[in-house]
């Protein structure tokens, strides 16, 4: 009997095993032959549908208007577009990097922020060869690091530039009236040629004002102004150009976030971290008054998520204190593990085009990295309504030009992110002031190793 | 059919000799071994099968990978007992630990409370009975993502009701988020709001098993309604109680979605990791920082605490109302 039921339990096993093998051959099967059929003639009946996967806030990439244009002109090729959240170091790219290794998961176009470059280039087997079709020829449309960036180690052109950052200074119109300070967009940036002075009109402006703090958060001019230092610092942040970090020893990082500490200690934030709820509540609310702004912040400010509508007109934009800056700017790649390469590299070449990024300007403010859209008239004297009808083209255009390329290294995007934690912990007090420049170093070389 | 499974029914009558002795036909004697001891193997293997892809597979997958320095776009290499040691001198893994232990026993100790007292209102004759009693497991059926947008709303430092409230007190706004004990008071919360009254349940379930004649003979006696529930249920419900603080310690132990939610999904915690469990530390080293072999090291830690908490919960309950 003992025997017996030893054997029959090995049987059962085994009959099982059978069982669940027949199941996953058949169905490796169907999925061969699906993709055999899928992969090989995508012409097939029946439009092709290519996913553009973005990030940010508001307006984020701004292609709304520029994928309805596409989908009512291409029947065959429909682009879905998903831009799936705001934060990109903490939740989009990670889960990119996730995707792109497994081999699913990523969409057919996908958007990469500057800080996930390094290592994109890193990895030329996670992309499709834009060369293949035919998108070398539009090497003349973008300044040369933009293009240099989007081609990987061993010479493959996998992305290509959509935005860049430029810098100005956001402000409200109406709150700095009301503070007793000049209102008009040259005025206001007479009143700030240094971060100095800047910190002096913050201090008049909160003398007579007390609910609304001048700026946002600690984490936001920090950015701006650890890319204008960076500038200074041979083009480099956290890594050196061989990717050591250098996070304690370039001038950039402690000037920054000495700053950062200055405004913070001297009670001039609101306290709140960029891109999380509280920070687009607090715009509406006006809690702050000023924000520093990249072109493509002028749409995370406009949109809904952001101050939205009832707030047009109140917003302008001024000069940046310290003249210019890059901070961000994207690129758009195709990930190899796309059914449909030939579709979706048609759908970049259009998305990355003169037309497509004048409307993404026009919608959304962000910058053309394009050279033929940053001449075109369209941007060139293109004033932005909900900002008072600042003159954003002339603004943005006019430093897109010289900007200058900061080198990002590979782990940019996970020593960002852990910089950017401390940088905000001071702020709303949980990391001592004292410790916290201790912290940034620490916490960033864990960060890297 | 139903003739083969009633003899195979390990039943205490003696079979008559000459019905066990016979011998099958050849060809049924297949069918007959497939009905009788191979179908209930077939029929309870899904779930194994099931365990062994889902669970024993990525159990013994992670404990390999502990043991290398394993970068997801990197390399893959041997460190021993590396990431254990390196472990066990993180200051960040210790105080995800710290978090965790906090919030359990902060969202625990009055969960359980409340739940018993809930679950001994809800055992009395009410009118809507069921309609009472299925109320309090409404929480349970709202998404936890759900439950956490709804409380990191209240729980905001400009325009949170909760500081609101405070405010007629003449408190200070509290920043939830940026403090330690408030931001785990209110983590806590959100638990409690969702699992009292599920524990409430299964303790009234519990509570049902009890016979009524103890009960009845306890009035006789003169004891208290007190008394009685001190006396009778408290005592009466210890298999229930190991259950359910065993389930809330593995629950509390592996806590994830609340405290990730009530920061807009960062797995940090809060900018210092105010918050971080030990959970969001292993997602945080695997899938943020891509240290899949540091993630795997510190998983199986927390399987030890939770071991370790649920040995703890098991000794302390196993001694209620045992020492009468």
């Amino acid at each position: 009997m003992i025997a017996n039921s030893r054997r029959g339990r090995l049987l059962a096993v085994a009959a099982v095993a059978a069982l669940a093998l027949g199941a996953t051959a058949c169905q490796s099967d169907d999925k061969g032959s699906d993709t055999a059929s899928g992969g090989g003639s995508s012409a097939a009946a029946g439009p092709v549908t290519i996913t553009l996967q973005t990030f940010g806030g508001g307006k984020n990439f701004g292609y709304k208007e520029a994928v309805d244009k596409w989908n009512a002109e291409h029947k065959d090729i429909q682009i879905k577009y998903d831009n799936l959240t705001d934060q990109f170091e903490q939740v989009y790219w990670p889960q990119m990097i996730q995707w792109l290794q497994s081999g699913a998961g990523a969409g057919d176009v996908v958007g990469i922020d500057e800080g996930g470059m390094g290592l994109a280039k890193a990895h030329p087997e996670w992309w499709a060869d834009l060369g293949e079709f035919g998108l070398q020829n539009r090497k003349n449309d973008f300044a040369a690091w933009k293009w240099e960036n989007g081609v990987t180690a061993d010479g493959k052109l996998f992305g290509l530039g959509t935005d860049v950052g430029g810098m100005s200074l956001c402000y409200r119109r109406d709150l700095f009236e009301k503070a007793g300070l000049p209102s008009d967009r040259d005025e206001v940036s007479k009143l700030w040629p240094t971060w100095d002075d800047f910190i002096k009109v913050a201090h008049k402006f909160q003398d007579k004002i007390k609910d609304t703090k001048f700026v946002d958060g600690t984490n936001t001019l920090y950015n701006v102004v650890l890319v204008q230092e960076g500038a200074k610092n041979g083009n480099v942040t956290y890594f050196d150009k061989d990717n050591n970090l250098i996070v304690d020893k370039n001038p950039a990082v402690k000037t920054a976030y000495d700053f950062a500490q200055k405004i913070s200690q001297e009670g001039l934030t609101a306290k709140l971290r960029n891109f999380t709820p509280e920070w687009n509540t607090g715009m509406k609310k006006s809690q702050f008054a000023t924000l520093g702004c990249p072109s493509w912040m002028l749409g995370a400010v406009s949109g809904d998520g952001g101050a939205g509508p009832d707030f047009k007109g109140k917003w302008d934009v001024a000069a940046v204190p310290g003249g210019g800056g890059n901070w961000g700017g994207s690129w758009l790649a195709v990930p190899k593990q796309s059914k449909h390469p030939k579709e979706a590299a048609q759908v970049l070449d259009y998305l990355t085009g003169k037309d497509a990024e004048v409307s993404v300007f026009n919608y959304a403010g962000n910058m053309p990295s394009n050279v033929q859209a940053q001449q075109d008239p369209a941007v060139q004297g293109a004033k932005n309504e909900y900002f008072n009808d600042a003159p954003v083209g002339e603004i943005f255009a006019k430093s897109a030009a010289s900007l200058q390329p900061i080198f990002l290294g590979v782990k940019h995007a996970q020593v960002k992110n852990a910089i950017e934690s401390v940088v905000s912990a001071i702020d709303d007090g949980s990391v001592p002031y004292a410790n916290g420049w201790k912290k940034l170093v620490d916490d960033a070389v864990k960060a890297a190793g | 059919m139903s003739l083969h499974v009633d003899a195979g029914q390990p039943t205490r009558a003696p079979m008559p000799p000459s019905r066990r002795h016979v011998r099958p036909r050849p060809g049924r004697s297949f069918m007959t071994w497939l009905d009788l001891k191979a179908a209930p193997y077939l029929l309870v293997s899904p779930y194994y099968l099931l365990f062994l892809v889902f669970g024993l597979f990525p159990l013994g997958f992670t404990l390999y990978y502990s043991f290398f320095d394993y970068d997801l776009t990197g390399t893959v290499e041997w460190t021993g007992l590396g990431n254990y040691t390196a472990m066990l001198g993180d200051a960040a893994f210790w105080k995800a630990v710290v978090n965790t232990l906090a919030m359990f026993v902060i969202a625990t100790v009055p969960q359980m409370l409340l739940a018993l007292l809930l679950a001994n209102a809800l055992n009395k004759r009410m009118k809507a009975q069921l309609f009472v009693r299925l109320g309090v497991l409404l929480p349970l059926v709202t998404s936890v993502v759900a439950v956490a947008v709804v409380f990191t709303q209240l729980y905001g430092r400009d325009w949170g009701v909760v500081n609101w409230v405070l405010g007629w007190f003449g408190a200070d706004p509290i920043d939830w988020k940026a403090e330690r004990l408030p931001s785990w008071l209110a983590i806590a919360t959100m638990i409690d709001w969702r699992w009292t009254g599920y524990n409430a349940i299964i303790f009234l379930a519990g509570m049902q098993t009890i016979p009524k004649d103890l009960y009845e003979a306890a009035s006789i006696d003169g004891a208290s309604r007190r008394r009685q529930f001190w006396q009778i249920t408290i005592p009466m419900l210890r298999p229930t109680m190991i259950f359910v603080v065993l389930n809330s310690t593995i629950g509390g132990l592996t806590l994830f979605s609340e405290p990730t939610t009530f920061y807009n999904g960062n797995v940090h915690g809060g900018t210092n990791s105010q918050f971080q469990t030990v959970s969001m530390f292993i997602f945080e080293q695997g899938f943020r920082e891509f240290d899949y072999g540091y993630a795997s090291a510190a998983a199986w830690l927390l399987f030890l605490l939770i071991l370790i908490g649920s040995a703890i919960n098991f000794l302390l309950i196993r001694r209620i109302g045992g020492n009468k």
